[in-house]
């Protein structure tokens, strides 16, 4: 993907398999957000392809890459403030239900596996910030994706919260769900993740396990610095 | 969801029972005639709801769908001898072909390109009917006289036929708002409104919505705008597409309420005597004091009550339920301090 003569993702290729977390890290500039834009449809790739489920879905829009299983989430909250947070998770209910009852019960499953049942009457403006990035993946969950893309989901919040939105990814993927999740964080994502993509100036530098990718000295150098330690 | 559908329906099934019996009251002609103009003008409000209360897409030029509409019906007789209510269906249709080739371009484009686009092509549309001489140009057109009735939706003596039918229109506007904002559709809608990046993410295509909800809006507007003119018996361009026509749709819709159905009704009930009665005690000589008046309480809602007149009330019934829900947020404050801190 280039913007003019930049070049903000350059050659980055890799896949993933279902039922798997894979981690895309990457220090600031690296293009996280850019390549995951490409993917979800929200920038058109200069070149290369996005293929998904055995689709090509390169420059499709981004409601298309919805419908078809693709759905992401925020780094900045969306919420639809002014509606409540069930109200938030039934808008994206509707896209994959048979009727308004069908939606009701999609978008309160969504609520309850994200832990957000007791406030789906509240306004969505008026949650806190962690809370509202849960809701961005309970949406996120109503459009009954196959893969969810999470940008920066963790971003902001306390230790208790990403330990608790950590915990929320394991058990998506335990339901069988396949994640994407792009991470500042590396101490939230190392031991979720299954594989670890790292990009740096735009091209990757390293694919693999988070062992792999922690002892590797090119991602050392080029995000993690000597101070990072996965034993502990 | 479903119990404030509900409660919502019956209530609008209760006012509309309660405006069939208010002409009833009285005799006076002009009270008759004020009653009129607030239900055509409620009307208009809950069609614009739906493409900006709903979908948050400013509109500023309804006129050219309202002067469409008025025109069709005025046509339909004037040229073609038939009856005005094919002119009605005809220029519902042309209003919804002009709203969807004026939105399919500027809906692509975000932010304030759609109010501005919608202003001007209220201008060009009027431009173009004081230009064009198979429709009389400025000269406007005198709907002939015709036998008294429904078919020919002519009244003349008593305007309680005018009041019902357009009891019969505000009943068909509010429900098509209440039906609206309560689908799969609405919400989509307002999730566009909320944010478009959010709704493309759900798998909406906002401007598919958009064209859809402002269609539907357009076709609407053009209905009312029939029934205007059949009321009025004599339209000319000034009257029907003038920019005054669009700016009391949005500030009667913002004052009342923007995207609740009762909005429109709260605030036309408010600007429309205000804009009668000033019009007779001042003449020719008071036009725009209405405005004026309307533009102070305009500023007053923005600076206190951004929900209108339905969001004031709302706060005043529920006075509780507002301060529980600004003791949770001290809560949620409390929490965060204390987490940040541990």
């Amino acid at each position: 993907m280039k913007f003019g003569s930049l070049a903000a993702n350059e050659n980055v290729s890799f896949a993933v398999f279902p039922g798997q977390i894979v981690g895309l890290i990457g220090p600031n500039g690296a293009g996280k957000t850019t390549c995951f834009n490409c993917v979800t449809g929200f920038l058109q790739p200069t070149s290369g392809h996005v293929r998904f489920a055995g689709a090509d879905i390169t420059r499709h829009a981004p409601y298309d890459t919805a419908k078809l299983g693709l759905v992401r989430t925020f780094q900045i909250v969306h919420t639809f403030r002014d509606m409540t947070v069930f109200e938030n998770v039934l808008t994206a209910a509707f896209l994959h239900a048979r009727g308004a009852r069908d939606a009701a019960d999609i978008a309160q499953d969504a609520l309850k596996s994200t832990g957000l049942t007791w406030c789906g009457d509240k306004l969505a403006g008026g949650l806190t910030i962690a809370d509202k990035k849960r809701l961005e993946i309970a949406r996120a969950l109503a459009a009954k994706p196959r893969m969810i893309m999470l940008d920066e989901t963790m971003a902001g919040l306390n230790k208790t919260e990403i330990r608790e939105a950590m915990e929320l990814c394991l058990s998506l993927k335990a339901a069988g769900m396949t994640l994407v999740v792009v991470e500042h964080i590396m101490e939230a994502l190392m031991p979720i993740s299954d594989r670890v993509v790292v990009l740096d100036s735009g091209r990757k530098i390293m694919e693999g396990t988070p062992d792999e990718v922690a002892h590797d000295p090119r991602v050392i150098k080029a995000y993690l610095g000597d101070s990072y330690n996965v034993a502990g | 969801m479903g119990k404030n559908a509900v409660r919502e329906r019956n209530a609008l099934l209760a006012l509309i029972a309660a405006m069939c019996v208010l002409p009833l009251l009285t005799r006076n002609v002009n009270t008759h005639h004020v009653i009129i103009m607030i239900l055509l003008y409620a009307s208009l409000g809950e069609a614009w709801n739906i493409i900006t209360g709903l979908a948050g897409q400013t509109s500023f030029g309804h006129a050219a769908f309202f002067g469409i509409g008025a025109y069709g019906a005025a046509m339909a007789y004037f040229k073609f001898g038939v009856t005005p209510w094919i002119g009605m269906a005809v220029a519902a249709v042309a209003s919804a072909v002009v709203a969807a080739i004026v939105s399919y371009p500027v809906f692509r484009l975000r932010g304030h390109y759609f109010a501005v686009a919608t202003m001007a092509v209220g201008e060009i549309v009027f431009q173009l009917f004081v230009a064009w001489r198979w429709v009389e140009g400025a000269t406007g057109i005198s709907i002939p006289v015709a036998p008294e009735g429904l078919a020919t939706f002519q009244f003349r003596s008593s305007k309680l036929p005018y009041a019902y039918i357009a009891i019969a229109l505000f009943a068909l506007a509010a429900f098509v708002f209440h039906f609206v904002s309560r689908s799969k559709f609405g919400f989509q809608l307002r999730a566009i409104r909320g944010s478009e990046e959010a709704a493309m993410a759900i798998g909406i295509s906002p401007a598919r919505a958009k064209l859809t909800a402002m269609v539907l809006s357009a076709a609407l507007t053009s209905i009312v705008g029939s029934a205007y003119a059949q009321y009025v018996l004599y339209i000319d361009p000034f009257m029907v597409f003038s920019m005054a026509i669009s700016m009391k749709i949005v500030l009667l819709t913002v004052l009342g309420g923007l995207g609740s159905v009762w909005g429109p009704v709260l605030g036309a009930a408010i600007l429309i005597p205000l804009s009668e009665y000033t019009r007779i005690a001042f003449g020719g000589t008071g036009r725009g004091v209405d405005l004026i008046i309307f533009g102070a309480l305009i500023v007053l809602v923005a600076c206190f009550e951004p929900q209108g007149i339905i969001g004031l009330a709302r706060r005043l019934a529920q006075p509780n339920a507002n301060r529980k829900g600004g003791a949770d947020g001290d809560v949620d404050t409390k929490s965060d301090a204390a987490r940040t801190s541990a």
